[in-house]
């Protein structure tokens, strides 16, 4: 990719060159790319809480209040930033920056499609992703701590506790996961779930179909995200640990927090969603078929396909983020106590009984060995007698099925309140004219 | 010509000039911030330069390819240890303005001790350093260190995690134990 831009432009890739070649992508590509996520989705968000909430939303700005986000942000470019007094300054100033770096950082290793990843050869990319997020909370905390806010030290001291011990499932129910791919690499879990909705890993068996739910509620918390959202409960903390921010800084956290989001949905699209794949598997067969000829590559077609594929997985991280929004805008806030005693109680307990069922079901169950599509044909149902695959294929396809009836109901609920939040609509915004 | 090269996913070889501009640029930043943990004399800016050095040291191991490596850095070291560090630094003093002034002897066997480790240091490069600078092969992998852990360290790997396992009981015993003493 570099040396064909160098090789296009007819630059001789110096050393120079190269570092401006990076910080051009850094400012061209990557922070607008992480700078317009958030921003939707926090336009985003706010739309769906209005809906929910029987109000419009924002309307105002650009056709159905598309660009409040980008007036918000003008708005806060031009606040003044301010440090309290007795905060410590330069701790205050730099936290903001800790909480949003690694979660730029952390877009690096996301799959948006075969060959459209900015980094594929992370071979722990995973692992790599987890362990920056886990840097985010430095940030989350210094800010509460430097504050020299009694809010803002509360907030930033249930982060950590919370962060801390969510962590531990979170890690636990990837693991689950990564024990049924055998790879770390999020490319590669892209192209072992090639071959449509059975080989995706969530259908592996039942222990990865648990593991599923289990990582959805650590990300939960480990994003801060409602019901988990303790560190910035608005009733108790005022805003936690950003009640000290403002302007600028202020919304570095908010965009920390979105990304994080989106990162954490396509964490979850990408390793048990299927990554970049259709249910029919038809991107890893046209995948396969256009590149298993190395003279013959299809040019054209493979940058549609990995268009579609890009769309298909922010199609699905989004869908992820939005069952995030629902579920915050449907349930109370618990206490913090008990949110740590689901975690080490509850969630612990039950992340670890999924691990053993999964190595378990690894050691003793046959499986399908090879990719899809290069190895074997997945839809071909017959052949996986041949390699005593039978039981798994059968596990895959019942899991298939619950699944596929569990979105298709949530997919209904949602359309249904769609539908019927129309009638709410029309009767807040044209009011009736009173008949006297 | 552009899809070979979008497609070409097995890894190129490591680029020199880039890679030194990134390995001073993170040494810098580690030494830097290391003599940041050392001059400073608050304790929570202590750990956020200890943060800095820890992050650079794994952007450089992460040079060396070994991303496992420096993965492990980033959520023991810095998103582990340091938060709790941070975490107890917040439970136990009262503002952030607090200052640690060190003592004459505790300066003298500080020095001292870097002295001699700063010699071993540099004693063991000296000597490592002509062999084994050029010949090592590079494999950005994870498969071989996992087959290592489990396959010809079982042994040492397992009684690392039973003593890990006897600390966390010891800790959570002497938490208990201390309540009980509290909450008569």
């Amino acid at each position: 990719m570099e040396s064909w831009w160098f090789g296009a432009l007819g630059i001789a890739p110096t050393l120079l060159m190269r570092v401006i070649y990076s910080l051009l992508l850094i400012a061209v590509v990557f922070l607008p790319l992480v700078s317009v996520i958030a921003m939707f989705s926090i336009w985003w968000e706010r739309k769906v809480a209005g809906h929910m909430q029987s109000r419009l939303g924002p309307n105002r700005v650009g056709p159905i209040g598309i660009l409040q986000s980008i007036a918000d942000g003008v708005k806060l470019i031009l606040k003044e930033d301010l440090v309290p007094r007795s905060a410590d300054s330069w701790l205050f100033r730099l936290a903001p920056y800790l909480a949003f770096a690694p979660v730029f950082a952390a877009f690096l290793a996301l799959p948006f499609g075969p060959e459209f990843t900015f980094e594929p050869r992370l071979s722990a990319g995973l692992f790599w992703v987890l362990a920056i997020l886990s840097v985010e909370v430095m940030g989350v905390i210094l800010a509460g701590w430097a504050s020299n806010n009694k809010w803002s030290l509360f907030g930033a001291m249930r982060e950590a506790g919370q962060m801390v011990s969510y962590e531990i499932p979170l890690g636990i129910a990837i693991l689950v996961g990564v024990m049924s791919a055998g790879t770390l690499n999020l490319v590669e879990l892209g192209y072992i779930q090639g071959g449509g909705l059975h080989t995706w890993l969530i259908f592996q068996n039942p222990f990865t179909f648990l593991a599923f739910f289990c990582y959805f509620i650590a990300s939960l918390a480990s994003n801060k995200r409602a019901p988990f959202d303790l560190p910035e409960s608005e009733s108790e903390l005022v805003a936690g640990f950003h009640t000290e921010y403002s302007g600028l800084r202020f919304s570095f956290f908010f965009f920390a927090e979105y990304a994080a989001m989106f990162i954490v949905g396509g964490i979850q699209a990408a390793l048990f969603l299927g990554g970049w794949n259709d249910p029919f598997g038809l991107i890893g067969y046209y995948h396969h078929k256009w590149t298993a000829d190395p003279n013959g590559v299809h040019a054209t077609g493979l940058i549609a396909l990995n268009a579609i594929a890009a769309a298909v997985f922010v199609l699905k991280a989004l869908g992820i983020m939005f069952v995030q929004m629902w579920l915050r805008w449907t349930l109370p806030r618990p206490r913090i106590d008990q949110v740590l005693y689901v975690c080490i109680k509850v969630l612990l307990p039950l992340a670890c009984v999924i691990l053993l069922g999964g190595a378990l079901w690894e050691l003793f169950v046959p499986r399908r060995p090879g990719l899809p599509w290069v190895d074997y044909s997945p839809w071909r149902f017959g052949d996986y007698g041949q390699h005593h695959a039978m039981g798994t294929l059968v596990t895959q396809l019942v899991l298939s099925l619950v699944g596929v009836g569990l979105f298709v109901s949530l997919l209904g609920w949602v359309v249904f309140a769609a539908i019927s939040g129309r009638n709410i609509k029309r009767r807040l915004t044209d009011p009736a004219p009173i008949v006297m | 010509m552009m899809i070979q090269l979008l497609a070409q996913t097995t890894p190129q070889p490591p680029d020199a000039g880039a890679s030194a501009v990134l390995f001073y640029l993170f040494a810098i930043l580690a030494g830097a911030s290391a003599l940041g943990v050392v001059l400073s004399r608050n304790i929570v800016r202590t750990a956020v330069f200890l943060l800095f050095t820890l992050t650079a040291v794994a952007g450089l191991y992460f040079l060396l390819d070994a991303e496992f490596l420096a993965a492990v850095q980033l959520v023991v070291y810095a998103g582990g240890t340091l938060v709790l560090i941070i975490f107890g630094v917040m439970l136990t003093s009262k503002s952030p303005g607090i200052r640690y002034e060190p003592k004459i002897g505790e300066v003298a066997v500080a020095i001292g001790v870097s002295v001699v480790s700063a010699v071993a240091l540099v004693m063991a490069i000296v000597r490592q350093f002509p062999a084994n600078s050029a010949s090592v092969e590079r494999h950005p992998t994870i498969a071989d260190l996992g087959q290592t852990l489990l396959g010809d360290y079982l042994i040492p790997f397992e009684l690392i995690s039973v003593l890990l396992l006897v600390v966390m009981i010891g800790a959570a015993y002497l938490a208990k134990a201390r309540r009980r003493e509290g909450r008569p």
